[in-house]
């Protein structure tokens, strides 16, 4: 088999991934975009072309927006492989992807990183039993399946996204045991700081307005302030107990979803080896970028969630960025008209980011829910506890790295996705260091599960050079 | 096996194929993922842990997590949330993984 070579090589079809090859096609650039889903869209958008009247009502006039751009997308000529997870990214922008159970590889002269953001996760005890998932999982199921949950549900933690999935779920007639919301007080006074720069996004503060007044109209419970969060259940969850504005509660229930926003999707980023920076007001990893979104090796670009989370404008409007910068390295548009072209996804842009310090600061999770105590399980696969990661840095471990070779933490099939995050923190605080200094795991191929077989037939290449 | 469901569809499926789950035969709405069928027709857990033996089940539903490991048509540790419903499907629990580790056939292709 041949390695397929284009212009322009996109990882994600959500956002950021279609608006750039959308812009990069109609500059005149072959464009090929490999998707790990079975349709465009991305988180936001999920199976925006195959929903249904009924679903999209639920959903909202947000997730329908993405109809436009998925059917531009579609229509135009650029090459699309669907259900195609990229395993390994090498410098030399070639992408090796599993395909209908093979493994392909694909060349690009330039490469654009669009993976887009997963939940953060929240490490509370109880956190690992069946009938215990992320709020963006809950949207999944309703997004791609429609499948909703049959009674009641508790929703818990903080972010828009876990108010959208209550308005959602309201609106599909499910019934809310209750919001557990762990934000607070004082995160809405230092939020208040940044009002003024917030304004100019105002449409996604008010967005978040309305979604709140739509629960209260609803006369959801909402419990405001909760920290002590404890799922109970032996072989699967039973109860939320918690403690909200001075009284302790304990809802019954066997179906809690959680959340606590979305981080950058770092795997591919770091396992390049590209520079990345802790980002304190997001509490997450963020790969280096210039403004067009090129990283710090050349010819590989980051757009969207992927890059730094700004939802899904600026994940369009950092594509159509990157994708006029693509164009003009490869001689297909001169400076002079990128400048012209960028000028109105720059302004998109820069409306989308004003909100952000606001957003950010509102729903800060809280360090109880990031750096657990000692008895809850911070790997998931491996089921370290946050004690055993302690112990070890008494011990003198100093890197998430070392804290993997002697506890096993992050050597499970996630790589770390789930534990890499609360490990960097809980080192930095057990050492009372910067995130920074402490670093985050090594990242290597491959990073989706392939088989021995898969990797022998896939064509070209010395493996063992590959994977070392 | 399928007790009482946690989760319903929101409205009737337009087709549907059948799946062997465990050696059940589970009627699912065609075009869903393996781990969406399985929690909408009432399984709780889908796999157990590799150290504990905990029961588990789908976490995340978007490939992040792997608590949604199964073994698919004899293959071990397939993602179900990523893995579409055929006809004629077989699916299993995946049971601990330590020696079916997915990353590898066989022994701990793990680094360090
Ligand atoms: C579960 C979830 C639900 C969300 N729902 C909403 C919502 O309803 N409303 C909202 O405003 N925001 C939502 N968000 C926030 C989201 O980040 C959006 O801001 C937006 O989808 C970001 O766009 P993007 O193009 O950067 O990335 P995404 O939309 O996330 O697209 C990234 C794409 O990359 C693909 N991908 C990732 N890794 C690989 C790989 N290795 N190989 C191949 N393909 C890969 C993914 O399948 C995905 O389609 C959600 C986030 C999450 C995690
Ligand atoms: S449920 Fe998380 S990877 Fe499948």
């Amino acid at each position: 088999m041949k390695t397929k070579a284009v212009d322009l090589l996109i990882i994600g079809a959500g956002p950021a991934g279609m608006s750039a090859a959308v812009e990069a096609r109609n500059n005149g650039l072959s464009v090929l975009v490999l998707d790990e889903q079975p349709g465009p869209g991305g988180q936001i958008y999920r199976n925006i072309s195959n929903t249904d009247a009924q679903r999209s009502q639920i959903l909202g006039a947000d997730y329908s927006h993405g109809r436009h751009l998925a059917q531009a997308f579609l229509a135009s000529d650029i090459e699309y492989v669907a259900q195609a997870s990229a395993w390994q990214v090498t410098d030399q922008k070639q992408v090796h992807y599993l395909h209908q159970g093979q493994s392909r590889v694909a060349q690009g002269q330039r490469l654009l990183i669009a993976t887009g953001a997963y939940e953060r996760p929240m490490p509370i005890p109880g956190w690992t039993l069946p009938g215990v998932m992320t709020a963006g999982a809950g949207q999944i199921l309703l997004k791609s399946a429609a499948v909703v949950p049959a009674g009641p549900v508790v929703l818990a933690g903080c972010g828009p996204l876990l108010y959208l999935l209550a308005v959602q779920y309201l609106q599909a007639g499910i019934s809310l045991a209750a919001l557990v919301d762990t934000s607070r007080h004082s995160d809405v006074l230092s939020g208040l700081r940044h009002i003024p720069k917030a304004l100019k996004g105002w449409p996604d503060l008010q967005k978040g307005l309305s979604l709140l007044a739509t629960l209260r109209k609803a006369k959801v419970k909402h419990y405001r302030g909760a920290t002590a969060l404890r799922i109970e259940g032996s072989a699967h969850a039973e109860a939320l107990s918690f403690s909200s504005r001075g009284d302790e509660y304990r809802i019954a229930c066997n179906l809690v979803m959680l959340h606590q926003g979305v981080v950058p999707n770092t795997q591919i980023s770091w396992s390049l080896r590209l520079q990345h920076h802790w980002q304190n007001d997001q509490l997450c990893w963020q790969a280096e970028r210039n403004a067009w979104g090129e990283t710090s090796t050349s010819g590989i670009f980051i757009a969207g969630d992927g890059g730094s989370i700004g939802g899904a404008m600026a994940a369009q409007a950092q594509g159509r960025i990157a994708a006029l910068a693509i164009a003009c390295q490869l001689g297909r548009l001169d400076s002079s008209s990128r400048d012209k072209l960028v000028k109105p996804y720059r302004k998109a842009l820069h409306r989308c980011m004003a909100a952000r310090p606001l957003i950010d600061s509102l729903y800060r999770p809280r360090n109880e829910n990031r750096i657990p105590e000692d008895n809850v399980i911070v790997c998931r696969c491996e089921e370290v506890t946050a004690g055993t990661v302690r112990s070890h840095v008494r011990l003198g471990c100093l890197g998430p790295n070392q804290i993997k070779a002697f506890s096993r933490c992050g050597m499970g099939p996630c790589q770390g996705r789930q534990c890499g995050l609360t490990v960097t923190e809980i080192i930095a605080a057990s050492g009372n260091v910067s995130a920074s200094e402490v670093g985050y795991y090594r990242i290597r191929a491959p990073l989706k599960p392939i088989t021995l077989k898969q990797l022998a037939q896939q064509p070209n290449k010395n493996l063992n050079q590959e994977l070392s | 096996m399928p007790t009482e469901s946690l989760f319903t569809p929101l409205a009737k499926a337009q087709s549907w194929v059948t799946i062997d789950y465990e050696g059940h035969q589970l009627k699912v709405p065609q075009g869903v993922s393996i781990a969406a069928a399985l929690l909408a027709s009432g399984v709780r857990h889908s796999r157990t842990t590799p150290v504990q033996g905990a029961n588990r089940a789908p976490f995340c539903m978007m490939g992040v997590c792997f608590e949604c490991l199964v073994e698919v048509d004899g293959v071990p540790n397939r993602q179900g949330c990523m893995t579409l419903v055929s006809d004629g499907l077989r699916v299993r629990r995946q049971l601990g993984a330590r020696k079916l580790a997915p990353l590898c056939a066989e022994g701990d292709c793990d680094e360090n």
